[in-house]
């Protein structure tokens, strides 16, 4: 799960890392109270979205006054910004951070990731901050020093303390960067986040270490001990039919083609739209109805998938293993009376109860194409919505 | 022969009275897996019975710790289907209790569990399969997990993989065309998980009854670029590919947590890539998993040996 800038950093504080005073603004005489409240000569404007690249996009504004606090607010609040984590469509601005400006000496990179190969949580550092940490590793990847946590003794201080020297982290402020780095540990883990990234990390003009941006992501297996990070949830940054599905438990993600697809299983439902691709078709999502799907939840992910006005027929994948066929054929056919379906729909069953779901499938009167195979199946609804 | 398990294996279940605990400890028993108890805290000296489709009776008795249902039945291997927020105590009492083998079907286990659970099982004796995973299977003998049994046959063939329904399609595939597995694992769709490829290639690899092996990934992480080196510096049987996710969006998860492209790594076209310089055949379509598998063994000679 995401959050915004303004959340992270409100996050971080309460474990002593060290962050800029900033308020959040969701109008335009807000951001002007929150500055005048900051009264620091100079405040930036940032625009709060669930992107990364905001700055390049133009969604970051050094104001001097209050004049042009209320200029820039008055820019980024309702402006579609496009970076290159946003896609083409881009995302509107709703929410805007205020902050204090902030007098810049130098940036650096810190960053917190479970790592898949150790399996332990990894800190990362780099003294090329403010790049995309990505880009540092394509170029340089020897500017980037990690260090792997053990998750029964926590980040140590001599770790913490060498990867400070090595980014050349000045010295006299070496302490302060260790005190950062171990509090940043504290509250990944306690919040179970999957990424903390700071970047930039600054050293400021006035000696002090500050966690300028910020971008936390968490684990959201872990949500269910985190009401507070729950309610920080954006459902104004989330896809209407995405938050459709997770109501009823479904795995769904929204893609640009025009086939709807409903599998079951993770794995079953990327080699599906891997296929359609293959045949020359463009799916219009990613749909894992799960191992124990019920004929309500078969109609509602009908539902969400018609709700996509790009969708031009709809491919059903089932292997049922746990899941028996007939109740998936049950769910399609009450699904498709009670939506009175009109585009093609390809239906391939395989597994437990396979040819009872076909009888019923079969028996239903209802223009269901039937697949033998996941290929074939495939080839068919791309052929139907050409 | 076969790998993990076998037709002498005794198994507990971790949460055996949960709904899904007790019903795949029903479908185990109808395969005729050697189930001999479970562990359900609080319901330790009651029992619970089975009453299977050929008519019999199983009474299976529950204890409230892992090492006294280990103690009173001589089991070595466990099936966990406790809920997330338990199941990583689980494992790692499964770990305490000395078990081989460890088979954690629970989905939504928080990484960082996963981590301290790692950290745990170092220095000893256990092996962890899964969690997020259907379990493993060695045809007409015993079976663990969620799969549908009877979709397998015995045979020559292993199948490993990181997701459930993409191995039943492959085990599928393989049936149909008369043959066999000799083993089926899958290994967890999670990014923190016990036993990666390279664990399970290994064991496939000693088995003298497994001839080839098709192994199956997706995106996010590199477990299938290194299995791919393991396997072209180690292997000496076949190996048949297919990875899922080419048309995943980068920063999406695709519904397994470990199923994401980050920061421009992990795609599906570069573990392909790395796969064929390795010397593997990679499927084109998750409907010739089967059908490339035949070519191979077809060009080896090992085709009529492979079916059963």
């Amino acid at each position: 799960m995401n959050i915004h800038e303004y959340q992270g950093k409100a996050v971080l504080r309460q474990y002593g890392v060290s962050v800029p005073n900033g308020k959040v603004a969701f109008t335009v005489d807000e951001a002007v109270k929150a500055a005048e409240e900051l009264g620091t000569p100079v405040v930036v404007v940032k625009a709060q979205i669930h992107a990364g690249g905001r700055g390049k996009a133009g969604g970051v504004k050094v104001a001097k006054g209050l004049d042009e606090v209320r200029k820039y607010a008055e820019e980024l609040l309702g402006k579609v910004l496009v970076t290159h984590q946003t896609g083409p469509e881009g995302k509107e601005v709703k929410r805007l951070l205020i902050e204090e400006g902030c007098d810049i000496k130098k940036e650096y990179y810190i960053g917190l990731v479970v790592d898949r190969g150790t399996g332990r949580v990894v800190l990362m550092g780099s003294e090329e901050g403010g790049t995309e940490i990505e880009e540092v590793a394509a170029r340089t990847p020897e500017k980037i020093v990690k260090e792997v946590i053990d998750p029964a003794v926590g980040l140590t201080t001599f770790q913490a303390r060498r990867l400070a020297y090595a980014i050349n982290i000045p010295n006299e402020l070496i302490n302060k960067a260790i005190k950062f780095m171990l509090s940043l540990y504290a509250a990944f883990v306690d919040k179970d986040c999957s990424i903390a990234e700071i970047n930039p990390l600054v050293v400021t003009g006035g000696g002090d270490i500050i966690a300028l941006d910020a971008k936390l992501n968490f684990d959201s297996n872990a949500l269910f001990r985190h009401k507070d990070i729950v309610e920080l949830r954006d459902l104004d940054e989330e896809d209407e039919k995405e938050i459709q599905a997770s109501k009823y438990d479904l795995s769904y993600i929204a893609l640009d083609g025009n086939i709807g697809c409903m599998v079951n299983g993770a794995g079953l439902a990327m080699a599906t739209m891997d296929i359609i691709k293959y045949y020359g078709g463009e799916p219009a999502n990613f749909l894992d109805v799960g191992g124990g799907a019920t004929k309500e939840k078969v109609t509602e992910a009908f539902k969400i998938i018609l709700s996509d006005k790009n969708v031009k027929g709809i491919f059903v994948n089932i292997f049922g293993g746990i899941m028996k066929c007939d109740i998936i054929a049950e769910g399609v056919v009450a699904a498709a009376r009670e939506l009175g379906l009109d585009k093609p729909l390809v239906v391939r069953l395989e597994g437990t109860n396979v040819k009872l779901g076909k009888e019923i499938l079969n028996g239903s009167g209802l223009n269901i194409v039937a697949a033998d195979s996941m290929s074939d199946g495939a080839q068919k609804i791309v052929s139907l919505v050409k | 022969m076969s790998i993990l398990i076998d037709k002498n294996t005794k198994v507990i279940t971790q949460g055996i009275t949960g709904a899904t605990g007790s019903f795949h400890a029903k479908g185990a028993l109808e395969y005729g897996t050697q189930m001999v108890g479970g562990v359900t805290p609080g319901k330790g000296g009651q029992t619970i019975d089975f009453d299977l489709e050929n008519g019999t009776r199983v009474t299976l008795p529950i204890f409230n710790t892992v090492k006294e249902a280990v103690a009173a039945t001589g089991a070595t291997a466990s099936v966990i289907y406790v809920a997330p927020p338990f199941a990583a105590d689980s494992i790692m009492e499964a770990v305490d209790a000395e078990l081989d083998l460890v088979i954690c079907i629970t989905e939504g286990i928080p990484v960082l569990d996963m981590v301290k659970v790692k950290r745990y099982m170092e220095g000893k004796k256990t092996r962890l399969i899964g969690p997020n995973c259907p379990g493993v299977i060695t045809p007409e003998e015993i079976k663990i997990g969620i799969m549908p049994g009877y979709i397998h046959k015995k045979g020559h063939v292993g199948v490993v993989s990181r997701s459930g329904t993409l191995t039943y399609e492959a085990v599928h595939q393989l049936t149909t065309r008369g043959i066999g597995q000799s083993s089926a694992v899958g290994i967890g769709g999670d990014p923190v998980k016990g036993s990666e490829f390279i664990d399970i290639l290994r064991l496939f690899n000693e088995d003298p009854d497994t001839y080839a092996v098709i192994m199956i990934g997706e995106i996010g992480g590199t477990a299938e670029e290194e299995a791919a080196e393991w396997i072209k510096a180690n292997m000496t049987k076949p190996v048949v590919g297919f990875i899922g996710g080419a048309t995943a969006p980068p920063g999406k998860r695709m519904g397994h947590a470990g199923a994401i492209i980050s920061g421009g790594k992990g795609t599906a076209a570069e573990k392909i890539a790395k796969l064929e310089e390795c010397g593997i055949r990679v499927a084109p379509t998750p409907s010739d998993m089967g059908s490339t598998l035949v070519s191979v063994l077809e060009e080896r000679g090992l085709l009529e040996k492979c079916k059963s």
